[in-house]
């Protein structure tokens, strides 16, 4: 029946068999989808690669397919690498920013830990000023151990 | 062409090697592997269309590029490149998480040390840090909002831990446009 043809078939112009190897994944309903591939991969390409992979795999090997197909269309240059050199600079930045962020977190980190001793430096110091006090009113007993 | 080699393209084709055939710049005859691999997967004819639509200054780039792709399919049959940007993308989401984290530590942080008694002091992170990273860093959020890749997930359900789609890219990273000339 002519109505029943997957968007390949109806593509290439031709009867769509029960075993067509494009119908599970390019169905009528959505004929930009076989277009893209067809227009990146062509026709033959696509069936060979869909081919090569145990069929529960051919669903997502289909929408891949599409998928770079789609970014090759959208990028005649770069296509979907240019979207993997993108996500390697984001990456890089980000790491870049994390290593920098740890950084600071370790220095404030150091300074807290510096100012949680300091009360007792001055804890010292006052216990010193009382020394110097006592000594300075019992000149007698400090020179024993002088 | 006077006695000079056919190029890759067309010693794979078997046919002659004109002095306008438009593979000849970018598909070398001592690399045969390069020609083969973007004939596998895109076919000659597909790939010499998509040159043609390009001005000659962009070629080159444009092929490096079809390369890569053809050889990350034939390394992943299933995902291709795909399972490579998948697996990037959850890099860039896992450091997002842990610049976030490591963040908030320094507000956490910086927030005690202003007011120790005081836990409700709230600070800018511009008067924290560096305007310029607090700028970065609220970029590189809003940049992963705003991509266009975010359709990726919507009906491929990758394992982005698959071997598969690590192995894609397990040479150097992939080019750089300005490297391309």
């Amino acid at each position: 029946m002519i109505s029943g043809r997957c968007a390949a078939c109806k593509n290439q112009r031709r009867k769509c068999p029960s075993n067509c190897i494009f119908s599970p994944y390019f169905p009528a309903n959505d004929p930009q989808k076989f277009a893209c591939v067809h227009k990146i991969y062509g026709g033959s390409n696509v069936g060979r690669m869909l081919q090569g992979v145990p069929t529960y795999l051919r669903e997502q090997a289909a929408n891949a397919l599409y998928l770079e197909a789609k970014w090759r269309i959208d990028d005649p240059i770069y296509g979907c690498v240019g979207i993997i050199s993108s996500f390697y600079e984001q990456i890089q930045n980000a790491e870049i920013e994390l290593a920098k962020i740890q950084t600071q977190v370790a220095f404030y980190k150091l300074q807290t830990q510096h100012v949680e001793a300091e009360p007792n430096l001055e804890v010292l110091q006052s216990q010193s000023i009382n020394m110097e006090q006592f000594e300075s009113d019992n000149p007698t007993i400090t020179s024993w151990f002088n | 062409m006077g006695g000079s080699s056919p190029c890759a393209s067309c010693k794979l084709l078997r046919r002659r090697c004109t002095k306008e055939c438009i593979f000849a710049p970018y598909f070398p005859s001592d690399d045969p592997r390069k020609f083969a691999i973007v004939h596998k997967v895109f076919g000659a004819s597909n790939v010499s269309k998509m040159l043609q639509e390009l001005p000659i200054d962009q070629r080159g780039d444009a092929v490096s590029s079809l390369v890569y792709e053809a050889t990350a399919r034939v390394r992943d049959p299933v995902y291709g490149c795909v399972g490579a940007i998948s697996y990037l993308q959850n890099q860039v989401t896992q450091l997002q998480m842990q610049l976030a984290v490591a963040q908030a530590e320094i507000l956490s942080i910086h927030q005690m040390q202003q007011d120790p008694s005081n836990n409700n002091t709230t600070l800018l992170p511009s008067q924290l840090l560096d305007q310029d990273y607090s700028e970065k860093f609220l970029l590189l959020s809003s940049a992963e909002n705003n991509n266009n890749y975010d359709f990726l997930p919507q009906y491929l359900s990758f394992a982005s831990s698959s071997s598969s789609s690590s192995n894609v890219f397990q040479d150097s990273e992939p080019l750089k446009r300005e490297s391309f000339c």
